[in-house]
């Protein structure tokens, strides 16, 4: 049992605290031990990608106690993918931070980052149902102090807005932990597996209940229609760092969805049939098209990138409910790609925010922005990349789920919307493009009042940090689309391993560790469990019988 | 004691979701942590509902009931005691700097809101 599995967990709750009680009054120490831990974070990651890349699953047991009782870190392929997304985006994050001062303009920035990361890949990592509602917390908890770093009123009305939200969501989270719970007697992602597929066919409502719940849990992470109202408001109001780090949220919320109806309730499931064709399918679509119109129709830079991102999501959950493993790949290669370009617009809009006159975000005339060509190429490169306009990768992504939507009986509908709404988000980013960077200067005239004299200092050339950390993701989005063969490859790969889920469990299971040893029953003991999950089995037949 | 459990559970999801509902933040946050309590209580259902028995297992003992779901709640209430605390905070917060307790959106003016 190697520990690697577990170090991306602990260096960041290690490095938040030290950050929190050694450098708290050294914003250069902060900003070199955050980046450092980062940087370590993603060599880490990096290994465990390549430890992975056969297919091999590391499993980590706390404690070293066996599987269904202890609590399991389990990095396979699409794991470690994520784990290698997330600490890849924090770096250029977190330049940008520095660049910006977008760290001093409160306080713990960086602890709250840190542990930020934690709860992120923590929920990646994680291979226990509870587990994960635990590290959903500790994401939730840091973003709420970030969501509302360097304070403001608009900010804290936001913040209020989506603690409530996120509050209500994990509400829903632990009811359905525990139908799953009353259900089958155990959280361990992998024995939920096999229980849920030898669950009796009759005795299935309170699993179809609890699958239907957890849905809509993940769904509000993602953000998918209707359980996205707090996005707009949260990711256009957070700082701009934060809100790039939050591409990453929503991810989380579609890495469940992946996670948990391939291993726990898989495709083939009789209990659960329909859930994805019924209702994942449709409020996909619609989440495309509002987000899309949301694009078209905001009046503010910051509302159309936060709009852009529900439209990315309803797009990748488009693709997971095609639930083929091609359809798996493509949302995949949507996912690695959208994060990258929906963070590397939020930092552009902040630019676009500290070089335009009065800090305007919305479309009305206002003179150039200091260094606009700079900008305006960097703009329009993730616009391009956003809408999914070829040569860069949100139009491979887009080409791989209509591929993967041909398989699908409405592949009809997909193709229309999809389509229809990349024309729209088109249309969108083009006219906001045009306002803010083009027509300022054929408009020059009408401020011939001229600028306020103070206006010349804000004309200094742009800070590099900022631009090299924007021109980083985007750097990272071409190669996407160089590389897209190669990386195609290995996200096939990831999902046939996720449409396979036989060597998960038997590794979660059969890996020996500390056991509970229970001398009372030892004639009647089971062959993986013994103790308490054969006495969990007979609370239930002694459930069932009261119940008849 | 099932018909008590289960309608302690339904009252308070119940009085949780009206509060919850409301357009000011004080009876939205008493409506979450109303919510966390009916959870807690449906979580420690969810093991089976044993009277008077112990939560271990040993030699001696006949019967026990689950302690899993005990240490689920134990987990749970902590984290919604800290979560509360927090959305304390930010509607204090919320309120102090804005002297505003509406939670809705108020409507979209356009240029004025999130500048840095």
């Amino acid at each position: 049992m190697s520990h690697w599995t577990v170090l991306p967990v602990v260096l960041p709750a290690m490095m938040a605290a030290f950050i929190v009680l050694v450098v708290r009054h050294h914003v250069t120490l902060q900003r070199v031990f955050s980046l450092a831990g980062t940087v370590a974070l993603l060599a880490i990651a990096t290994g465990l990608v390549i430890a992975t890349w056969d297919g091999t699953i590391l499993l980590y047991q706390l404690g070293n106690w066996a599987a269904p009782f202890g609590i399991v870190l389990v990095a396979d392929r699409l794991s470690t993918l994520f784990v290698f997304l997330t600490s890849l985006l924090a770096i250029f994050v977190q330049l940008y931070a520095i660049g910006s001062n977008w760290d001093t303009r409160g306080r713990h920035f960086y602890a709250l980052f840190q542990f930020q990361l934690m709860g992120i890949i923590g929920a990646f990592l994680t291979g226990d149902a509870f587990n994960l509602f635990v590290f959903f917390e500790v994401l939730l908890i840091a973003s709420y102090g970030l969501m509302i770093h360097s304070g403001g009123p608009e900010r804290f009305r936001v913040g209020v807005q989506y603690v409530v939200f996120n509050l209500l969501g994990s509400t829903l989270f632990l009811f359905a932990l525990g139908t799953i719970y009353a259900e089958t007697g155990t959280l361990n992602m992998a024995d939920l597996a096999q229980r849920i597929a030898a669950a009796p066919a009759e005795h299935t409502s309170g699993i179809r209940a609890a699958s239907v719940m957890l849905l809509m849990v993940f769904a509000v992470k993602a953000a998918i229609l209707p359980l996205h109202f707090w996005l707009p408001s949260a990711y256009a109001a957070a700082p701009a760092p934060v809100a790039a780090l939050f591409a990453i949220m929503t991810k989380v919320g579609a890495y469940a969805i992946i996670r948990f109806y391939t291993l726990i309730f898989p495709p083939d499931l009789e209990a659960t049939q329909g859930l994805f064709d019924t209702w994942l399918l449709p409020a996909a679509l619609l989440t495309l098209i509002l987000g899309m119109l949301g694009v078209l129709g905001a009046r503010r830079l910051d509302r159309l990138v936060a709009f852009a991102v529900i439209g990315s999501m309803g797009m990748l959950m488009a693709a997971v409910s095609v639930f083929t493993p091609q359809g798996i790949a493509a949302a995949l290669f949507y996912a690695i790609h959208s994060t990258l370009a929906t963070a590397a617009l939020f930092l552009l809009v902040d630019v676009v925010r500290d070089r335009r006159e009065g800090n305007l975000l919305t479309f009305d005339l206002a003179p150039p922005i200091a260094g606009g060509a700079l900008v305006a190429g960097m703009f329009f490169a993730a616009a391009i990349a956003m809408a999914g306009l070829p040569p860069l990768s949100g139009f491979i992504g887009k080409l791989l789920i209509l591929d993967a939507a041909m398989a699908d009986a409405r592949m009809a509908w997909v193709w229309a919307v999809i389509l229809g709404m990349s024309l729209i988000a088109v249309i969108g980013f083009a006219r906001a493009g045009s306002t803010i960077f083009w027509r300022a200067h054929a408009s020059e005239a009408a401020f011939d009042q001229g600028p306020p004299p103070e206006d010349e200092g804000a004309l200094a050339p742009l800070p590099a940090l900022p631009m090299v950390a924007i021109g980083g993701l985007l750097a990272t989005l071409v190669a996407v689309t160089v590389f897209a063969g190669p990386l195609q490859r290995h996200l096939a790969a990831t999902a046939e391993q996720l449409f396979s889920p036989a060597p998960y469990i038997s590794t979660v299971l059969e890996t020996p560790g500390k056991e509970i040893t229970y001398k009372g029953h030892a004639d009647d003991s089971h062959e993986t469990d013994s103790g308490l999950g054969t006495a969990t089995e007979q609370d239930e037949t002694q459930a069932e019988e009261e119940a008849h | 004691m099932e018909l008590l459990l289960a309608s302690a559970v339904g009252v308070l999801t119940a009085a949780g979701v009206y509060l919850v509902l409301r357009q000011r933040t004080f009876p939205v946050i008493v409506g979450t942590a109303i919510l966390s309590y009916a959870v807690n209580v449906f979580l420690f259902a969810s093991g089976r509902l044993a009277v008077h028995q112990p939560p271990v297992l040993n030699d001696a003992a006949t019967a026990y009931t689950d302690p899993l779901p005990q240490a689920l709640v134990l987990t749970a209430i902590v984290i919604s005691f800290g979560m509360t605390a927090v959305v304390v905070m930010v509607a204090l917060g919320a309120y102090l700097s804005s002297e505003d307790d509406h939670i809705d959106d108020q409507p979209e003016t356009g240029d004025e809101g999130a500048q840095s």
